[in-house]
């Protein structure tokens, strides 16, 4: 059994895990290690993980820094950002660790708190309570370890009638000397009317093996407005399972959407709950893929209460051998109506070894609901190519516009406008492989 | 004077299915021709093989374009030498906004001439040059490649990138259809204002009502893969009067 050494683990260094961390972190791990030693990691016998057999990823010799030994790194130096200049708060994650020697960045709005998930859980321990490990899933195996072995992480709280105007961005920085099990942790909450953007940046800087779990808390109170986006650009040695868990209160707003521009083997879940009436909420998720890389998008919308809306846009491009994976699962519970959920999956393959495996799945208990769902996997459109061609465009870069074109809506759904931009030449680049393989930093130059 | 296209006894099938069963035409610089005939005769597909179409097998006969064997490039070369469709039905590209689409257009016209990339202002006062000349929205511009344009705005686009790229053999396929007399005219102009003594045109059309605005100098009938009649520009309005029965029965005896 893969687990039993990751139980002995636990068990052994519970102490040095709890001393390296808060009380407040460590007060959930006991339940957490009884949920694990149940479940289990996911395997491809549960429906939900046909796919991605998580466990295979944790069958391996893996490091864990549960002492957190310090990683020699300075951020600032060791790495330039794909996304520069976004006039953002930056703020770095080193492995699952806040690097709490951040640059002065402009201030922040009175109130608001952007940092270490230590310090926020001592400083402000009834916000912590309240929304700490209390939106993600108990009966999740993947969440449950994290919970058991995440010592510290990165918070943005934003409370009441609070707008943060310039967006946050969070840079997730792997580094490591061996192969490493890295757990990370995000909680972002708005309060009531409260407004906030994060962009998440993952980039890999050492060319090892890591495992990353990652459980991501997301809070919006009643009319809040939160946009979290995520550019994932790993070595393709990084496993990256991330787990988005998100409440909505009424008339809140969020809009997610996940980037995966380089990667090895992922798996993102994006589990929204409507609990207030008249919420909406717009996730996206764009993969571009080539060799063997593994991107499993899955998205699950529980519409609990009436008038509310979700609006869901999944695209991947898939070349070489590589595989995507989306599910896409709509429930509009009973006595919810003028519920309004669409949802739509569009794929490229263009290779012949490219595969995707794509599932839409609606369950719906209530009468007058609009929903809707749009599931395409094909090839380049030839007509479109011809036309191109047919005005001067050389194929080559005919099809290159094509696919470009292929993912602008998705990067259409962020909303912070010099990011957009970014996007754009990020991927133009990506296609005409000038990107280099693990984002930009300085080791791979 | 030399022809700039010179078509030779050229056969066409698509899917083991002949379509043109032994072309012959010649168009002259200056030029402005007219080819006819009834629906699957086979006129989109000449059209179409012209610009280099890869679902159509060329079995026979030979295409030379301004002294090159066209039949070896490919559809990009085609048109960086000067060809030029109008496409009866074009196609929608969403994500794709047409000033990108023209602006690479454009600057690989240029690259095939070994020239610079264009530069950016006067890039856009080309296409409002273009635009100004033939009377177009400047909305049209600012989307996505035909996406939710009208039929008639469709047609206008593809004069417009016509304007743009000032090829040196134009195939207007069908422009005529789905056109009000409004749009008609729009395009007819257009062409005209486009046409001179350096470059020609071939027209497409079932109906003579183009023919009153773009008038041709010589007209084809084409009936089952081949051209059954050539004349002056007489023939389109005796074809309208009568019919293309007459002609065709004549052509079976």
């Amino acid at each position: 059994m893969i687990e039993q050494q990751y139980i002995d683990l636990f068990e052994t260094y519970r102490k040095e895990i709890d001393r390296n961390s808060a009380s407040g972190l460590n007060k959930e791990r006991d339940a957490a290690f009884e949920a694990f030693k149940k479940l289990g990691f996911p395997t491809s016998k549960l429906e939900d993980y046909k796919q991605s057999d998580i466990s295979r990823a944790f069958d391996a010799e893996l490091g864990l820094n549960l002492r957190n030994i310090p990683i020699p790194v300075n951020p600032y130096n060791a790495f330039k950002c794909d996304v520069p200049n976004l006039n953002t708060h930056v703020f770095f994650l080193i492995n699952d660790r806040y690097y709490d020697k951040t640059q002065t960045n402009p201030p922040l709005p009175e109130g608001v708190f952007a940092g270490s998930l230590q310090t926020f859980s001592e400083k402000y321990p009834g916000v912590f309570n309240t929304y700490y490990n209390r939106i993600a899933a108990s009966d999740n195996g993947v969440t449950a370890y994290n919970t058991m072995f995440a010592q510290d992480g990165f918070v943005v709280y934003v409370p009441e009638n609070t707008v943060v105007e310039k967006p946050l961005q969070l840079i997730n920085i792997l580094r490591g000397g061996v192969d490493l099990n890295v757990n990370r942790r995000i909680l972002l909450i708005a309060e009531k009317n409260a407004r906030v953007k994060l962009l998440v940046c993952d980039h890999t800087v050492d060319d090892v093996h890591f495992v990353v779990t990652q459980v991501i808390e997301i809070t919006a109170e009643e009319n809040a407005q939160i946009d979290f986006y995520e550019l994932e650009e790993n070595s393709v040695k990084a496993t990256r399972i991330s787990s988005l868990y998100c409440n909505q209160q009424e008339q809140s707003k969020v809009t997610a959407a996940g980037i995966t521009l380089h990667n090895g083997y992922t798996r993102n879940d994006y589990r929204f709950r409507l609990l207030g009436e008249y919420a909406e909420t717009h996730v996206g998720g764009l993969v571009i893929s080539d060799k063997r890389q593994h991107t499993d998008n899955f998205a699950f919308l529980d519409h609990a209460v009436p008038h509310c809306t979700s609006n869901e846009l999944f695209k991947y491009v898939l070349q070489e051998k590589s595989t995507g994976v989306f599910c896409g699962r709509i429930l509009v519970e009973k006595g919810a109506r003028k519920s309004e959920a669409y949802q739509s999956n569009r794929n490229l393959c263009a290779s012949n070894d490219a595969h995707m495996y794509a599932k839409p799945q609606l369950e719906i208990y209530a009468d007058d609901v609009k929903c809707s769902h749009g599931l395409t996997t094909g090839q380049l459109d030839e007509d479109a190519l011809f036309y191109l061609q047919s005005r001067g465009i050389p194929e080559e870069e005919a099809r290159m516009l094509l696919m470009v074109a292929f993912t602008k809506d998705v990067v259409d759904m962020v909303r912070i406008d010099i990011l957009r931009e970014r996007l754009e030449y990020l991927i133009d680049k990506r296609f005409r492989g000038e990107l280099l393989r693990c984002g930009n930093c300085n080791v791979c130059k | 004077m030399e022809n700039l296209l010179e078509i030779k006894n050229l056969h066409v099938s698509v899917e083991g299915k002949e379509i043109l069963k032994g072309i012959d035409l010649e168009v002259k610089k200056g030029e402005i021709h007219a080819i006819m005939g009834p629906n699957g005769s086979g006129k989109s597909t000449l059209a179409l093989v012209l610009a280099g179409d890869p679902r159509f097998e060329v079995t026979k006969g030979s295409i030379i374009f301004n002294g090159k064997n066209l039949l070896e490039m490919k559809p990009e070369d085609r048109a960086r030498e000067g060809i030029f469709l109008s496409f009866q039905y074009p196609v929608e590209i969403p994500g794709v906004s047409m000033v990108n689409f023209m602006r690479a257009a454009v600057n690989e016209h240029r690259r095939y001439r070994e020239e610079e990339p264009i530069p950016a202002s006067d890039f856009l006062k080309l296409m409002r040059d273009k635009r100004e000349m033939l009377g177009i929205d400047s909305q049209l511009v600012n989307r996505s490649v035909n996406e939710g344009f009208s039929g008639g705005e469709k047609k206008k686009n593809e004069i417009f990138q016509m304007a743009m790229l000032n090829p040196k053999l134009a195939i207007l396929d069908e422009t005529d259809s789905g056109l009000d007399i409004d749009a008609l005219r729009i395009v007819a102009s257009g062409v005209n204002k486009l046409h001179t003594n350096e470059n020609a045109v071939i027209v497409i059309t079932h109906y003579q009502r183009l023919l009153d605005y773009i008038k041709p100098d010589v007209v084809h009938v084409l009936y089952d893969g081949r051209i059954i009649k050539t004349a002056g520009p007489e023939l389109a309005l005796e074809l309208e009067e009568k019919g293309y029965e007459n002609l065709i029965n004549t052509a079976k005896e």
